[in-house]
């Protein structure tokens, strides 16, 4: 694990996906996410995995479905307008609770949009881009390290609680190749789905007292049902009014359930800090930088990093920003994590949007001008 | 030697000057796609709307403040080309049969790479197709994704090295074959579909006049070399057309209301293996695969003379 590596974080995530025992990849070219496709393309056939090229965005999402229920870890990526394609599925895979991950690399929209540049737009999308109540998380690495570590995580997260898990990169991050030193904690481990126990009678969709129920996998030997109906226990579709809310509420309720497992936050300088920065993705690199300088300048400045960004860490940041003179949110938006903050908040401290929509990086000076401002 | 049918009614003095495709686009150098646009826009004329999904095309033709286009024109999502079409053509004959606009016949044609007519919107195209929309779709087909790298797509031919099908010690590049949607597009009943290159520029451009004067929906697939994604020198383009011809691997013909007819009187098909040896992309091949790919190609080839020779039309069967 020490060697030090070049790696671009597009790299970084297949390395972590392989790490975590993904097996099955289908995608369709897009720019920028088509290096993690052609990637893939290269790698799987090495490890006895399946790539696959698909005819359109719908039927990527549809292939890693299918895969996943037969039994295979299974990823796809994509971007911006591939994404909203993929939507339809991915709301089905929250319904059925099949473990899938999508790395989806942000590009600025909405439409193509600008196709080779960068932009943190669909924050928002990850978490209500399909329709209707769902469980879903949301992971956003910042460094070729974290993609590869992060990418690992969610297949985890994927396969222990059966939640469509989005890796969310931007067009930066995935095309920046940089040094890469594994440490011992970047370790991987394999976390494999919870199947039903031989000898008992199987019920896809139990009510389990984790709230997560075992999954069997194609040809495993069971009788059952799978459908983006919504299903009673059995698999089968219910409209009884009773169960609908019993079985709904279970699979929401694993995000609530699991919070603290799933969310990760990281934080630079908060405890002592006067201004708070909220932020995530290659911004946060941004920010990252600001911390450091301001503090040479004699500044007390913290940085929040939500690694996960939904569920949102409304309860550290809450904590963080409690005392703080100012929080400011950067963004490559027009205003989408600001508004989740000031939920957060609750309207106990100021805080300053930072958008930036001409499709260039937010600056460290960017940020720092503003905060010379606030104090 | 080859005769282009038709020639009389396309000699180049009798090809419109006017550019409605016109120079100064980013098309890669050699780009055969960006010449068969420039000839199909020619034989268009200017009352033409043209509907261009995601593809290279829409990147390097109007890079701002600067357009090649002299068309009305519209850049939709990767899907979309035959169904905004469709869009265009109802609303504009609404308009006309209103009298909102002058009463004079607009041509909407739509275009797409092979990633965009094969792949991701053929679902919009054989729709498109089926209801019958007076619109005339051009497949540019590069056998590849090649905007965003060269990927492969269903009409990469087999044993072509792309990124998602890298040739190497264990894969001799794409392992199936390519997608016949002349074939499937004339399965629709539409009156004309027909298949060209630009290396054949006056078959190609009287083909595509045909198209415009029928009433109804048609389809050209027209072959679009890419020295980019063939790994073929870009003063080869013409030639690498030519082979694609000569060797049988892309045959020229047109199907009227069920009719075949070839368009270039071939006596004997070179070797395949004429026409790949002068590409990158097939360099991996072994003497195995290429006699594989002789077979296929001959027997395509005896399949679609045999419909030449037996299909009749649809009013020669109504009798």
């Amino acid at each position: 694990m020490n060697d030090a590596k070049l790696l671009a974080g597009s790299d970084a995530c297949v390395f972590g996906a392989l790490a975590a025992g993904v097996r099955f990849f289908a995608g369709y070219p897009i720019t920028p996410s088509s290096e993690i496709a052609n990637l893939f393309a290269r790698e799987l056939p090495k490890l006895g995995g399946k790539f696959m090229q698909m005819e359109d965005e719908i039927a990527s999402m549809g292939a890693v479905i299918g895969a996943s229920c037969a039994g295979l870890k299974a990823i796809t990526a994509t971007s911006g307008p591939g994404f909203s394609l993929k939507q339809e599925n991915i709301g089905f895979a929250a319904e059925a609770e099949i473990p899938c991950v999508i790395i989806n690399v942000m590009r600025y929209g909405p439409s193509t949009g600008l196709p080779t540049t960068s932009s943190q737009g669909d924050f928002m999308q990850t978490r209500w881009g399909t329709h209707g109540d769902h469980a879903i998380i949301v992971i956003a690495p910042y460094t070729a390290r974290e993609a590869y570590r992060e990418t690992g995580r969610a297949v985890n997260l994927s396969e222990r609680y059966r939640i469509p898990v989005i890796i969310l990169l931007d067009e930066i991050l995935s095309h920046l190749r940089e040094r890469v030193e594994f440490k011992e904690e970047d370790i991987v481990t394999v976390i494999d789905r919870k199947g039903p126990v031989p000898g008992t009678p199987y019920l896809p969709y139990e009510d389990t007292d984790d709230m997560i129920p075992p999954f069997a996998g194609f040809g495993d030997g069971y009788r059952y049902h799978i459908t983006g109906l919504i299903h009673d226990k059995t698999g089968f579709p219910t409209s009884d009014p009773g169960t609908i809310d019993r079985v709904m509420r279970r699979m929401n309720g694993k995000l609530d359930y699991y919070r603290d497992k799933i969310v990760r936050v990281k934080y630079v300088d908060v405890d002592n800090a006067d201004v708070l920065i909220v932020a995530f993705g290659s911004v946060a690199r941004s920010a990252e930088e600001v911390v450091r300088s301001m503090k040479k300048a004699g500044k007390r400045v913290g940085l929040l990093r939500p690694v996960t960004l939904w569920p949102f860490p409304d309860r550290e940041i809450r904590e963080a920003a409690a005392g703080k003179r100012a929080v400011i949110v950067p963004e490559m938006n027009l205003g989408q994590m600001v508004r989740e903050v000031e939920r957060a908040v609750a309207g106990t401290v100021p805080i300053h949007p930072l958008n930036r929509i001409d499709g260039g990086l937010i600056t460290p000076h960017e940020i720092s001008d503003l905060i010379e401002e606030l104090l | 030697m080859n005769t282009v049918k038709n020639f009389d009614l396309y000699a180049p003095r009798l090809v419109d000057k006017e550019e409605y495709f016109a120079a100064g686009h980013r098309a890669c150098s050699g780009c055969g796609e960006a010449l068969a646009i420039r000839l199909m826009c020619k034989a268009l004329g200017e009352d033409t709307v043209i509907v261009n999904a995601t593809g290279c095309m829409e990147v390097v033709s109007v890079m701002y403040p600067t357009t090649a286009w002299n068309l009305p024109w519209i850049h939709v999502a990767f899907p979309n080309a035959a169904s905004v079409g469709s869009g265009v053509e109802a609303a504009l004959k609404v308009l006309r049969r209103k009298g909102k606009i002058a009463d004079r016949r607009i041509k909407v044609v739509a275009i797409g790479g092979d990633g965009g007519t094969f792949d991701i919107g053929f679902q919009a195209l054989s729709g498109a197709m089926e209801r019958g929309h007076d619109l005339l779709y051009v497949c540019f087909d590069n056998e590849a994704y090649m905007n965003t790298g060269i990927q492969r797509s269903g009409a990469t031919p087999f044993g072509a090295s792309t990124t998602t099908n890298p040739a190497g010690a264990a894969s001799q590049g794409k392992n199936e074959w390519k997608k016949n949607i002349a074939e499937i597009i004339a399965a629709h009943n539409v009156p004309y579909v027909a298949t060209a290159c630009h290396s054949y520029p006056l078959d190609f451009m009287n083909k595509v006049k045909k198209a415009r004067e029928i009433e109804g929906p048609s389809y050209i697939h027209c072959l679009s070399v890419c020295p980019t994604g063939w790994r073929v020198p870009t003063e080869d383009c013409i030639k690498a057309g030519r082979l694609a011809v000569e060797t049988g691997v892309f045959p020229l013909y047109e199907i009227e209301e069920g009719k075949y007819t070839m368009s270039l009187a071939q006596e004997k098909l070179r070797p395949v293996e004429d026409y790949l040896k002068i590409q990158g992309r097939f360099r991996h091949l072994t003497p195995d695969h290429i006699g594989k790919i002789q077979k296929r190609v001959n027997l395509e080839y005896k399949k679609l003379l045999d419909k030449v020779e037996n299909l009749h039309s649809w009013s020669e069967l109504e009798g």
